[in-house]
């Protein structure tokens, strides 16, 4: 197969330190997580922190270019009877609307990704998946979201995967890459941590829970395991890798423990839009009512909040 | 493994405000009696000595120091209660009072877990999420046995010993009360029982609950003090069985104190645990489980992990990842939700814990201790790790009963099992391995009372408690826990 050609076996990491992963031990510490008590001060600025790292995203089939159009407006106008609101981090669509998000954006610091590589499935060749990539790009997507090949990664050729993550990152130029690795689909808590693993050493800027299509989608336990992959990286090489959990994250508290784990797992550092996105579209909401009822001491309808 | 190159910083950026669990709801009295015969009464000698917060050194109460005549009385009382009402009651009616001492223990648990955090020092998330329940679920537990005392020993006859005469230490003061109580009353005895001088608040309120919940007075008696009013109740002679958790010391000079009588007794006494990771280990979970066998309640553990025995091949990833947990633990008011580790019971123990600091560098150990700020006033000791020790120094022979671990590594197997079992103590232990047959194997050559496997620091009821060696005689717990309660005969 031509993707020979591509592989380059010396960045291939040793799986054989890819430490034993315990779930019990993960539930446990989770949970140690979920107790910690966000309160006053410390929870607004979590709470903005939480805005300014979602990636606001639709990925429907059923998408048109006027519901991309609301949701950069959304990006950039969170709530404007609330001075003070940060923007989110980025708008994430499918390649076909790359082009609406990009003229909708023009003039903002909001990045724009969109997914691609046969996304969600990821069931279609090397060619078709560096072609989705590439037409993305060239649309003017800032970041990329692909998905591995589950099927080769289950199946134990690893190399497959690993030779097909280094070829789209090649394909995506200066785009940042983002590697879903579709956790709900690997079983394991043990191939998570492979997965992440495998995904850095070929060139993953930022490693992904789910496509959002799959149940379950992010959970505390999966991104737990995926952030201390991502230590281990650091401790050894230096190099900071993001983390995006995406799908199932809808509310404001549950975000929070997120960043509760993060700072706790991966320091302050990563505390920035930079290291660190929520893949969410109604969680903005969440957060944003609270923020309200902090500020005003009242939680206010629904209908208060622009849906988009 | 390489040695990690790199370091993670978790200093600065986003903080946890202050989440104080409120103190609004809870009702302690200036000064309290002793429990005697169902009610509070002023001790013989009228003296009282004050219980104090270790993290702000302020009192909180004043408590009776029960003389050897109030030992008397409380032994009285206990004895007139077995003849007269528990040793004669129905089984089933025994069961129904410690059913409802365990349910409005759960009740009241909120106040129970902040009483137990002031007076004590150990954080709210630990009181509240760890003593209290399980404190309500070893009554629950026991209460259940107390009708079905033939099936726990078949083919004997199990009768009540008659009065109980128990100990108990500063560590876990309502936890160890209920361990000591309740299979005690499930077996038909009647109870004397001394909390530690340190933490008396629980015990007494406890006493409230044992009045709310309509036991007859003299089942359960409460006297407080210090080591006079122990030794007093130990050598009365009007007890038939000594329960004692606290130091291997005291628990020799009790020990002595008994030879040559009739008494029965159980001793829980001190733990030096290895807790043994090899390098096939969770290591992230592995180092999770480090955190909770020795910071757990300030270390203040008789079974803590104190020492740890890591795989030299992953030592160095290992303690790199310790290091940066610890800077995690949030060190400070008990009260605060985020706490992770509290204060030091008292100053004696502070104390303590700094003289082994000390005796640790002087070894030529290298200490390392997390970077967190201490609050001015109170008892405190950031959790602190030795590397570079040897078997033969005293932070890795003796007991510390603080949050400081001592590292050792090793390359084979044997040699971890040696290192573990070479300690006069044999309480409990910890194995953390991905591979089942490893651990059954291990385990079988380790002589600690308890193991655990892939976690520590757990308990449950059902399960016997108890240490090999100078770790203590008896079990406590389960099924086991009864048999030092009950004198067996034929049916």
């Amino acid at each position: 197969m031509a993707l020979k050609a591509v592989r380059t076996s010396a960045r291939f990491p040793d799986l054989s330190r890819v430490p034993a992963v315990d779930e019990v031990g993960v539930n446990e510490r989770v949970a140690r997580f979920q107790s910690r008590s966000i309160k006053k001060a410390s929870k607004v600025e979590a709470l903005k922190l939480v805005l300014s790292m979602i990636d606001l995203t639709t990925l429907e089939g059923q998408d048109t270019p006027g519901k991309v159009h609301q949701l950069c407006q959304k990006a950039i106008h969170l709530h404007d009877a609330m001075p003070g609101l940060p923007h989110v981090a980025a708008v994430c669509v499918y390649p076909t609307m790359v082009s609406v998000a990009k003229e909708a954006l023009a003039g903002h610091d909001i990045n724009i990704a969109s997914v691609a590589t046969a996304f969600p499935s990821g069931m279609s060749s090397l060619s078709v998946k560096l072609d989705d990539t590439r037409m993305a790009v060239a649309a003017g997507a800032t970041e990329i979201d692909m998905v591995i090949s589950r099927g080769a990664f289950l199946a134990g050729d690893l190399s497959y995967v690993f030779d097909e993550i280094m070829a789209v990152k090649e394909a995506c130029g200066d785009a940042h890459l983002k590697v879903i690795l579709e956790t709900g689909e690997l079983g394991t808590l043990d191939r998570v941590r492979k997965a992440s693993v495998l995904a850095m050493h070929a060139g993953a800027d930022f490693i992904k829970t789910s496509t959002g299509k799959i149940e379950p989608a992010a959970t505390m336990q999966v991104t737990l395991v995926m952030l201390q992959a991502i230590s281990d990286f650091y401790r050894h090489t230096g190099k900071m890798i993001g983390m995006k959990p995406a799908g199932g994250i809808s509310t404001a508290k549950l975000a929070v423990h997120y960043l509760v784990m993060l700072r706790e797992t991966l320091g302050n550092a990563w505390m920035t839009p930079e290291w660190f996105r929520f893949g969410a579209s109604s969680l903005a909401n969440d957060v944003l009512m609270q923020l309200m009822k902090q500020s005003t001491g009242v939680y206010q309808s629904a209908d208060y909040f622009s849906k988009d | 493994m390489a040695t990690p190159e790199y370091k993670l910083a978790f200093d600065g950026g986003w903080e946890y405000d202050p989440a104080p669990e409120s103190t609004d709801h809870i009702s302690v009295r200036k000064r309290y009696g002793l429990f005697i015969n169902g009610e509070f009464v002023a001790p013989e000698k009228g003296r009282y000595f004050d219980t104090i917060n270790p993290a702000n050194e302020e009192k909180l109460s004043r408590v009776a120091d029960a003389s050897e005549a109030d030992v008397d009385k409380a032994v009285r009382a206990a004895r007139e209660a077995y003849r007269t009402t528990w040793g004669r009651m129905k089984p089933a009616e025994r069961g129904k009072y410690i059913y409802r001492i365990a349910r409005i223990m759960q009740e009241r648990s909120r106040e129970f877990s902040v009483i137990e955090s002031l007076d004590g020092g150990k954080p709210i998330r630990e009181s509240r999420d760890v003593d209290i329940p399980l404190a309500a679920a070893h009554f629950f537990y026991y209460a259940g046995w107390a009708d079905k005392l033939e099936y726990a020993f078949p083919g004997r006859s199990a009768k009540p010993l008659g009065v109980a005469g128990q100990i108990i230490p500063w560590n876990f003061p309502l936890l160890m009360a209920a361990w000591k109580i309740a299979p005690a009353l499930a077996c038909g005895n009647t109870v004397v029982l001394k909390p530690a001088e340190t933490t008396p608040l629980t015990a007494l309120k406890l006493a409230e609950v044992i009045a709310e919940a309509g036991l007859p007075p003299g089942v359960v008696n409460i006297v407080t003090g210090a080591g006079k009013t122990g030794a007093a109740l130990v050598q009365h002679p009007g007890i038939d069985k000594i329960a004692f958790t606290g130091s291997t010391n005291v628990g020799r000079i009790i020990q002595k104190a008994l030879a040559g009588t009739n008494k029965k007794y159980t001793l829980e006494l001190g733990g030096k645990a290895a807790n043994i990771i090899f390098a096939d280990a969770a290591i992230d979970q592995a180092v999770e489980g480090i955190v909770n066998a020795i910071f757990f309640n300030q270390g203040h553990v008789c079974c803590a992990g104190s020492r740890l025995l890591v795989q030299e091949s992953v030592a160095d990833e290992v303690i790199a990842k310790l290091k940066d947990r610890m800077e995690t633990l949030i060190v400070g008011d008990p009260l605060d939700k985020n706490t992770d580790i509290g204060a030091i019971n008292s100053m004696m123990q502070l104390e303590k814990i700094q003289s082994y600091l000390k005796i640790g560098k002087a070894e030529g150990a290298e200490m390392h201790q997390s970077s967190c700020r201490l609050p001015k006033r109170g008892y405190w000791c950031r959790p602190t790790i030795f590397t570079g020790v040897s078997q033969s120094n005293r932070v890795v022979q003796e007991e510390i009963f603080g949050p400081v671990l001592a590292i050792q590594t090793f390359r084979h197997h044997d040699e971890a099992v040696m290192k573990a079992n070479n300690t006069p103590y044999g309480l409990s232990g910890g194995i953390w391995t991905d591979k089942g047959a490893k651990i059954f194997k291990i385990t079988q050559s380790l002589r600690a009372g308890v193991i655990w496997a892939n976690t520590f620091n757990k308990f449950d009821p059902t399960s016997p408690f108890g240490g090999y060696k100078e770790s203590g005689v008896g079990r406590e717990g389960g099924l086991h826990g009864l048999d030092a309660y009950v004198k067996l005969g034929a049916q």
